[in-house]
């Protein structure tokens, strides 16, 4: 706990909730949800479908905004921030990996890890040399040329890895990230993964597989919008359920 | 982002679907390729106007005598007689009338005048073989004719028509003369012309007087002065019926016919705006179909980091560039047109620099204007609505 606490916190999410109007109902997705996150941390995201999973990871990954609550990414405020401001941190602050893999197919594999620099700005040498660099990390640096219909599933996953390594963000967000894969392929995106926590990437890995999960060094699980820890934490997410609750959450899950 | 970057992602998202892109821009490089070609036609047949009447002087004025009956007719005396007035270089009346002109057994149908010998000098019209019609022929009403260069080919082919006998409503005149090649101006073809001296000319036509005056003025500046002394000289004569007769100016000939382009010009102006408008509308259903269909490439974008300018930029330059491109090409197309419909008129077509320049302006515009709609929809796309979208 002490060790724990020296360290950075990346993300400080403090009762955040979450709602939606839809027709004359308000909806409530999370309910104050609290959630730390420190560098180098490797925490996976656990609930069914329809827990607020989905919602939460927007919220983390700023691709959304809460409704209540603040929510501290390295130390900047994201709730209340307008749409440049927030694709600005998104692009500096956070590597997306998605259940599927979200690339462009008409670009290349190089191409496509130079997107979010050319939104940073950065000139072309530099973009080139950096997704290269990305590209070589995640061992895909024979086929930095080809499109993602020329890639299998496993290769496009790590052209996401390495879209998302390319910015050097202080976190990468992994929604899925072997959702749409054999579950051979991805083991090694896991492994992949685990190497890149290793090297003291802070990752947060959202998922609804408990085996994913396992991977991480912490679990926290949601359900019906609300979190719970279930092992490797420092008791920061609270909202404490009753004893058996949550084993059978973790069994649903 | 930088512009070049912007440009070139453009560039690469439009040709990667060739068969939608030159649909859409299919509109617009009609819209440039028409307006290209009709302006260059009316500038083709405006500068051949110009020619035409440059080609009989400018500083030549006609007077037409409109009025019948022996009332209202100009005798050839009294038109004479304007060449005594200041200013005046020279006189030349004229009687013409259509006549059937016959040699063996072929004829034709031409303009026949009455000429006097100032004909040659003030209408600037000589002949290139044999010789004028002299003052001699005049005098006596000499059945002798100078014929046009058109006309001698058709009756007489390549024989040499100088001593040749054709026949006038019946009457055998002989062809003194072969007239200079003049080509058509504003009163018709040259050159399909028999000229035959006035007092002759009047007997044939069984007419008393003259019905048109040319008048050579010394100086372009003056045309005004002489214009108003021939018209006093010609209401006191006509005692102030001025509607038996015209005094035209060749300087007024081409106004009028600029102003009759400038209308074309106008009206070619709304048929582009309106093809451009029909173009523009087309790009824009087609930027919008791209939206939606790329709402998920948005979100990946946006997600990435994109802002709502740069993505609204994305689509505008897509825009831009599909308008751009169809105006390229229908400027290209339009010049070839152009050349085509030149040949096969026999005008002499031209394509003016700043309308080219224009007509690729605006059909820039037009994928700003049209483009702007689609690309905010686009830009104010929520990104967590966008990834979800498939």
């Amino acid at each position: 706990m002490t060790a724990e606490a020296s360290r950075e916190v990346l993300i400080d999410i403090k009762g955040v909730s979450k709602s939606y109007v839809m027709g004359r109902e308000t909806v409530t997705v999370l309910h104050q949800v609290s959630l730390q996150v420190h560098r180098g941390d490797f925490v996976a995201i656990v609930g069914p479908s329809g827990s607020g999973k989905s919602t939460l990871m927007n919220v983390i990954g700023c691709l959304d905004t809460p409704s209540e609550g603040s929510y501290k990414l390295d130390g900047v405020e994201v709730r209340g921030q307008n749409d440049n401001k927030l694709a600005q941190i998104r692009n500096s602050k956070i590597g997306f990996i998605f259940q599927g893999f979200h690339l462009l197919p008409r670009l290349t594999a190089l191409e496509n890890c130079e997107l979010p620099l050319i939104y940073r700005g950065l000139s072309a040498k530099e973009r080139r040399e950096r997704s290269s660099n990305a590209l070589k990390q995640v061992g895909l640096g024979e086929r930095m040329h080809h499109r993602p219909s020329e890639l299998s599933g496993g290769q496009q996953q790590r052209v996401a890895i390495a879209r998302a390594l390319a910015t050097h963000p202080p976190i990468l967000l992994a929604d899925e990230p072997t959702g749409a894969l054999d579950s051979k392929t991805g083991q090694e995106v896991l492994a992949m993964i685990e190497q890149l926590n290793r090297e003291g990437h802070t990752i947060v890995l959202i998922t609804h597989d408990m085996d994913v999960a396992k991977r991480a060094g912490r679990t926290v699980v949601i359900r019906d919008g609300v979190l719970s820890e279930e092992r490797g934490g420092a008791n920061e997410a609270h909202t404490r359920l009753p004893n058996g609750v949550q084993e059978r959450l973790i069994e649903q899950a | 982002m930088k512009l070049t970057q912007g440009f070139r992602m453009a560039f690469k998202s439009v040709l990667s679907n060739k068969l939608r892109t030159s649909l859409s821009m299919l509109g617009i490089l009609i819209g440039v390729a028409t307006v290209i070609a009709l302006v260059a036609m009316g500038k083709g047949s405006s500068n051949q106007v110009e020619e035409q009447v440059s080609s009989l002087g400018t500083n030549l004025l006609s007077i037409t005598i409109t009025g019948r009956g022996t009332e209202t007719s100009l005798s050839k005396d009294e038109a004479m007689a304007f060449a005594d007035l200041p200013n005046v270089e020279g006189v030349s009346p004229v009687v013409s009338s259509s006549l059937s002109v016959k040699y063996k057994t072929t004829s034709t149908n031409v303009t026949v005048e009455g000429i006097t010998p100032e004909y040659e000098d003030v209408n600037d019209f000589s002949v290139q073989t044999g010789r004028y019609i002299v003052p001699i022929d005049e005098s006596n009403s000499q059945k002798v004719a100078l014929i046009g260069v058109s006309t001698a080919e058709e009756l007489f082919g390549t024989d040499d028509p100088l001593g040749k006998v054709i026949l006038l409503n019946g009457y055998r005149f002989t062809i003194v003369g072969l007239l200079e090649a003049k080509g058509s101006s504003l009163s018709g073809s040259n050159d399909e012309k028999v000229l035959i001296p006035l007092s002759t000319a009047q007997r044939l036509f069984k007419s008393v007087g003259v019905r048109t005056v040319y008048v050579k003025v010394t100086q372009l500046d003056l045309m005004n002065t002489v214009v108003a002394m021939l018209e006093a000289k010609l209401t006191e004569k006509f005692r102030g019926d001025t509607s038996s007769y015209r005094v035209f100016n060749q300087q007024d000939a081409m106004e009028t016919l600029n102003s009759v382009n400038k209308t074309m010009n106008t009206m070619l102006l709304y048929v582009a705006a309106i093809s451009l408008i029909v173009g523009g509308i087309g790009i824009m259903n087609i930027m919008l179909v791209s939206v939606t269909e790329r709402t998920r490439e948005i979100g990946i974008r946006k997600s990435l980091g994109a802002k709502r300018r740069d993505i609204l930029f994305q689509f505008l330059v897509e825009a831009v560039t599909i308008s751009g491109l169809g105006g390229l090409l229908g400027i290209g197309i339009g010049y070839i047109a152009s050349i085509v419909i030149g040949r096969v008129m026999g005008t002499h077509t031209e394509v003016p620099f700043n309308t080219v320049m224009i007509a690729f302006a605006f059909s820039a515009v037009v994928g700003v204007v049209f483009g702007i709609f689609p690309a905010n929809k686009a830009a104010r796309l929520r990104p967590v609505d966008a990834l979800r979208h498939d």
